[in-house]
């Protein structure tokens, strides 16, 4: 059924047992997205650690398909340089555009690729794609304040 | 009259198509937007066809026959609510028509009864589709005027036993909807509107998700603006209703062709109402459609549609509280009630329940449904809504029973 293709067994798991759900108390930038479309929203923490991702923990209200994403985001990042999860994500939005023709590399985008069957379904890739969102406006926001320390280094 | 859903049905050609792999079309998402009959359909294409020109202008026989066929069309609408033809004006949508009320309050004079100030206070509900609401607070913004409305209570009804506090002695705008495009409430009017007119306000009613389903006599209603949209009411997209006994005092809001008396260099006078609200080119097959649904729905008698509505109000009502962990949000009651009907399902989030019906073939909305600080205020953060017209009946709530309870075994 081509409801299956969505629903993917690795999706629903996310959705029952999500990963990394709860907020931490300490973090190095928090930011708020909601879905205007349908109403879905997520808190989301990040903390980076010697240009590594060392936590990534979320709280929110949503679907299956946007619950699991982010509970996928918050354990696939993790570990990853800022330039390497930056990497991943633009595979994963190219994925989410490429309208069923796309498989994703599963060495990539691990449990990610079990997403690819949403690329079929045009009113659910906000779904998909809100942690993605959160967490690359969390990371520009390390970058952005990285930046400006560097520019006052610079300038002294 | 007996009501033939099956030869209403027939009138609508998209009840011929399947979706999703070959499965009969369930439609219950008219409360975002209806079907459009044949009769509409080719009346909408059949202008272009055969009479198209810029109404009101030109020296031609088609400019003749666009402006017969337009003009007609705003006299058929005024007989269906009631009203003269000069009380009404022919916007895009019922969005427009709105902020049409709002803007030209702004552009009013100071002095005049509909100029806002910083002492005055504008009414609303909090069972408000965004496109009363917004409008609403913007015009706030400019004016200073402070925004109160009432509360819904958790039986989907509007608090009402503090309407002397909440329509002040400053208020000068109620602005209501008639009917929740979420709860399916019919809000009491004639209560509000007899505090609103005691205090001085004028009532707007956002007659979206009434007109369509239920006689209306705008005189019996005793509001001061109602607005609708056409595609609601089986009729085109492009094409809403704005009524008005007192356009005559209002400035426009909207400036260009067709709306004008004289014009100079330097300044212009307007038109007498409607024109004065109608500038530009308007969507005139669009309006000529909405005429065409208008005489498809009185043909069939808006009470008697209105009857169908309830009694499959009645039976989906029944139905969906059979099933474990359901929840309508809104009223349980027949009593004042329309045929939206919002629910939830224990832990399953509207949207994956929406695309499981979707994929049996069975269309309903899901999400806020553009009435956000609604659904905070209930405190679910969306529901799924099954909206019904006169071309649904009761096999298709069975089918949607059935495949919510299916729903409830695939995320179980």
């Amino acid at each position: 059924m081509e409801l299956d293709t969505l629903y993917q067994e690795v999706i629903l798991d996310h959705y029952k047992h999500p990963l990394n759900k709860g907020l931490s108390g300490t973090y190095d930038v928090q930011v708020h997205h909601i879905n205007p479309s349908c109403g879905d929203e997520i808190t989301l923490n990040l903390t980076v650690r010697e240009s590594k991702i060392q936590s990534i923990t979320w709280d929110g209200v949503g679907c299956s398909i946007s619950q699991a994403s982010v509970s996928i985001v918050s354990d696939l990042l993790l570990d990853k340089s800022l330039d390497e999860a930056g990497a991943i994500t633009e595979q994963f939005i190219e994925l989410m555009h490429s309208k069923g023709t796309k498989e994703g590399d599963p060495l990539v985008l691990e449990d990610a690729v079990a997403m690819a069957g949403v690329s079929k379904f045009p009113a659910r890739i906000k779904c998909a794609l809100l942690g993605w969102m959160a967490y690359r406006d969390a990371a520009d926001r390390i970058k952005q304040s990285q930046d400006s320390v560097d520019e006052r280094g610079g300038s002294q | 009259m007996s009501f033939d859903v099956a030869a209403i049905r027939r009138d609508f050609p998209i009840f011929e198509r399947t979706v999703r792999g070959g499965k009969k079309l369930i439609y219950l998402d008219s409360g975002a937007t209806s079907q459009k009959p044949e009769t509409v359909i080719e009346a909408e294409s059949n202008f272009y066809r055969s009479h198209n020109a810029a109404v009101h202008r030109g020296a031609h026989q088609l400019a003749e026959e666009a402006t017969d066929a337009y003009e007609g069309a705003r006299e058929k609408v005024a007989n269906f609510l009631g009203a003269k033809s000069e009380e009404i004006v022919f916007t895009k949508s019922a969005t427009e028509s709105i902020n049409l009320i709002a803007y030209s309050m702004s552009n009013a004079p100071s002095g005049s009864r509909f100029a806002l100030t910083s002492q005055d206070r504008i009414v609303v509900t909090e069972m408000e589709h965004h496109a009363n609401l917004i409008p609403w607070q913007q015009l706030a913004s400019r004016s200073g005027a402070k925004i109160s409305w009432f509360e819904v209570l958790p039986n989907g009804r509007l608090d009402l036993d503090s309407i002397n506090a909440v329509i002040s002695e400053d208020t000068k705008v109620v602005a209501i909807t008639h009917q929740s495009n979420v709860l399916g409430t019919i809000n009491p009017l004639e209560e509000i509107v007899a505090r609103a007119h005691a205090v001085g306000a004028v009532v707007v009613l956002d007659a979206c998700q009434s007109v369509p389903h239920m006689p209306i006599d705008v005189k019996k209603l005793g509001v001061d603006f109602l607005v609708f949209s056409g595609h609601k009411a089986v009729g085109p997209t492009g094409v809403g209703v704005l009524w008005s006994n007192q356009l005559e005092d209002l400035p426009p809001f909207l400036f260009g062709g067709s709306m004008i008396e004289n014009v100079t260099m330097e300044s212009a006078t307007w038109a007498p109402a409607p024109k004065r609200f109608e500038a530009g080119v308007p969507n005139m097959a669009q309006a000529v459609g909405l005429g065409a649904a208008l005489d498809f729905l009185s043909k069939i008698g808006m009470d008697n549609i209105f009857h169908h509505e309830m009694a499959l109000t009645k039976y989906f009502l029944e139905k969906l509280q059979e099933i474990p962990t359901l929840k309508i949000v809104g009223p349980l009651d027949l009593e004042n009630r329309g045929s939206c009907i919002s629910f939830t399902v224990g832990e399953i989030h509207p949207h994956d329940l929406g695309q499981y019906l979707d994929s049996q073939g069975i269309a309903v909305r899901t999400g806020h449904h553009c009435a956000w600080p609604l659904t905070r205020k209930l405190g679910v953060p969306a529901t799924t809504r099954a909206s019904l017209y006169l071309y649904n009946q009761e096999a298709e709530c069975d089918l949607l029973v059935s495949g919510i309870v299916n729903a409830q075994k695939y995320f179980a």
